[in-house]
């Protein structure tokens, strides 16, 4: 069967070990996550988690169904099947020579990325968006030599009114 | 009025109507027993964690309520796994209470500290953690609620020290509402509507029923289908006694040790209605030859369940009883009389049948005797060629009459399991059938049994082998016997007798059945009866791992 990359949205009790639980499920049953993202929503009581996987449509299925079995689940949606919306933000450290610093905003300028640090040999570069995106202005980086990236993992909401 | 955390939760499992708690006492659970000591909750101390655990799981399995296990934190926690893992696996209510290091001290490697709700995440169907006294009552209704409803399971409460010696207001909540928890019981009614559609055009229909059966307690529901609608039906290892083994619809279990006619039917089949089982692998065999011109329909409460390992045309998730109930409503008999004369067929071709080995006592004879003399009894099983000849030879005709570890296969599991039994269904006669190897695994518990004087007869197939990974090297290993040989097993009956219960020893095939009427009259303790049998008697029909129903061995030629 075919491999599908998918988006669940999760919303969860904010509560201890829950983290684990999912964690755990992905683990246990031999589930991907590609990544997993977790913050408090709205209501402290809730904690919102975008977890992207990769399987056929058999574990696909499985995965939603044991989030949703899980007793601290809230309530699952897939996202990749609704319209939604997704971004993700990538923190890079990137080698920057006095004479080289001038190309480099220019990058950051294009990709609408802001400068969050500064030193005398580097530039720290917040970029946020799609993993397109992300994966254009990394690339585009990596020529001056990247010293370090991290990313959030992405998060992802769905357009319109609905929850 | 205030009252410590430890006298809370007793009172919370007075609450919940809880008779017994299976248990062992230690450190980090003290104030719990302290509680306990006074209390009106029979407290059934146990020789080790595991039987203590098994025994809840017994009890449970045994009355449909919910059982209780206790013990302290680090070693005693980690005893109860095996059994937390046993319940799980078979979807058994159960609550395993653990004491806990005080707070302060947790995460320092402190004395008998284990993360407990680490370890048994995956093995339990939710847990908590309790750190304050407050929290208490709360926890252990929603446990209770958790492990009782849906798809039953074990709940693992892990009780921190300084939180059972707190005081604390003791009010108890009126209901349990969990708004992540809400299981889903009545079926969809236009899926209900699909299925019968599907029922009344198959031209080879058959029931496949599971443990879920038995734990919503559809036994009555599911005669009513098979019988309305005239359709066979097969009951699984979990499920045996949810339909009558003894009645001319019943196709006795599938599977690799199960009955050629049901597995043949499986292959034949046109429609399969599964009714709260979950196709195991030893129910299926080889996947891609598992009932392939089938439609099929599955009823279960656990959604992860339909479709997991086999594709379904028909999904219904729902309570068994209820949805059951909803299709008798409609359902009305079908025009299958070719179908019935192939399965008739099949049954009179290919019983359950062995050869008689000399002068022997062969193991299914036992089991066969044991039918004969003790045909309502509740037969626990253990873990092996023994629980296969019991399943196989005993005709079960009541929901909850066999009782054993199916889905992880515990060994060591039936002697304390039996003891939960019996002190649930005091009125009942509680058969152990067990094996040399799985008997010795919990052989600590006849001092339960007998301090407690419960009547269990006890019955070992002794065959001086780990018999069934025995028989697979037979087969598939060139009969290198690795690690398999029991020659070396003590005189069951004279550690029996070491223990205080009576101990029979029986090697000759005329032996067996008075010896079997003798435990008959047997009632004011425990009695084991070690049958030597046949040494390399081998379980059959069988289909070897990785093959097809369809391709089961009947026999040895």
């Amino acid at each position: 069967m075919v491999e599908e990359r998918h988006i669940f949205s999760v919303l969860v009790e904010n509560r201890f070990g829950v983290l684990a639980r999912v964690a755990g499920l992905f683990s246990g049953r031999g589930f991907n996550i590609d990544s997993l993202n977790v913050g408090e929503t709205d209501d402290p009581e809730v904690s919102h988690m975008t977890i992207v996987t990769h399987g056929d449509a058999q574990i696909i299925e499985q995965i939603h169904k044991q989030l949703n079995k899980l007793i601290d689940v809230i309530k699952v949606t897939d996202l990749t099947t609704e319209n939604h919306v997704e971004r993700e933000l990538v923190l890079i450290k990137v080698k920057a020579e006095s004479q080289r610093r001038g190309e480099i905003l220019q990058i950051v300028e294009i990709f609408r990325a802001r400068v969050v640090d500064v030193s005398p040999t580097t530039l720290t570069v917040e970029v946020t968006g799609d993993e397109g995106k992300l994966k254009a202005a990394t690339d585009m980086l990596r020529p001056y030599g990247i010293h370090e990236l991290a990313r959030t993992g992405k998060i992802g909401i769905m357009r319109g009114a609905d929850r | 009025m205030e009252m410590r955390g430890a006298d809370v939760l007793v009172e919370s499992l007075k609450r919940e109507g809880v008779e017994y708690i299976f248990a062992l006492n230690g450190g980090a659970a003290m104030p719990i027993f302290d509680a306990l000591y006074d209390a009106d909750i029979k407290m059934i101390p146990t020789r080790h964690e595991q039987g203590a655990a098994h025994a809840a799981d017994g009890y449970a399995r045994a009355t449909g309520k919910v059982g209780v296990t206790l013990a302290t934190s680090g070693p005693g926690a980690t005893n109860l796994v095996t059994g937390i893992a046993t319940a799980f696996m078979d979807s058994i209510p159960m609550v395993a209470i653990t004491g806990q290091v005080a707070t302060h001290m947790m995460g320092n490697d402190a004395f008998q500290e284990c993360d407990v709700i680490g370890v048994t995440r995956p093995i339990c169907k939710h847990s908590y953690l309790i750190k304050n006294a407050g929290e208490v009552a709360d926890v252990v209704a929603k446990a209770f609620h958790i492990a009782s409803t849906g798809r039953p399971g074990p709940v693992v409460i892990d009780f921190a020290k300084d939180a059972q010696l707190h005081e604390t207001l003791f009010r108890y909540p009126d209901k349990v509402d969990i708004r992540s928890y809400k299981p889903k019981v009545d079926g969809h009614p236009r899926q209900i509507a699909k299925a019968l559609e599907l029922i009344h055009r198959a031209k080879r229909p058959m029931l496949y029923a599971g443990g879920g059966t038995i734990l919503s307690n559809a036994s009555e529901e599911l005669r009513e289908l098979a019988i309305k609608t005239g359709i066979p039906i097969t009951v699984t290892l979990m499920g045996l006694g949810a339909f009558p083994e003894t009645h001319p619809l019943a196709m006795e279990m599938p599977g690799m040790h199960g009955s050629c006619c049901a597995n043949y039917a499986f292959t034949d089949a046109d429609l399969v209605v599964a009714i709260g089982a979950r196709f195991d692998d030893r129910v299926t065999g080889n996947l891609d030859r598992f009932s392939p011109n089938s439609k099929k329909i599955h009823i279960d409460i656990d959604p992860s369940c339909i479709g997991k390992s086999v594709p379904v045309d028909v999904p219904i998730v729902g309570d068994a009883k209820q949805v059951l109930a909803e299709m008798n409503k409609l359902v009305h008999r079908v025009d299958i009389e070719p179908w019935i004369r192939q399965i008739d067929e099949w049954k009179e071709k290919y019983p359950f049948e062995y050869r008689q080995n000399g002068d022997k006592i062969m193991p299914q004879y036992v089991i066969e005797e044991i039918y004969n003399l003790y045909p309502d009894a509740t037969i626990i099983a253990d873990v092996g060629q023994h629980q296969m000849w019991a399943a196989q030879y005993f005709k079960y005709t009541q929901p909850r009459q066999f009782l054993n570890s199916g889905g992880l296969g515990t060994m060591g599991y039936s002697f304390p399991a039996a003891i939960g039994a019996q002190l649930g269904c005091p009125d009942k006669t509680i058969v152990n059938i067990n094996g040399d190897g799985s008997f010795i695994m919990n052989i600590q518990e006849l001092v339960t049994a007998v301090t407690l004087k419960l009547p269990i007869k006890t019955f070992i197939l002794n065959n001086m082998y780990l018999g069934m990974v025995r028989q697979w090297q037979e087969l598939f290993h060139q009969k290198r016997y690795s690690a398999v040989d029991y020659h070396d097993n003590p005189d069951f009956a004279l550690l029996a007798q070491a223990f205080g219960a009576t101990g029979l020893r029986v090697e000759r095939i005329e032996d067996v059945r008075p010896a079997l009427e003798k435990a008959k009259r047997i009632n004011d303790g425990p009695v084991i009866i070690d049958f030597i049998v046949d040494e390399e008697e081998n379980v059959f029909p069988m289909v070897p791992s990785g093959a097809g129903l369809d391709e089961v061995i009947r026999g040895l030629a």
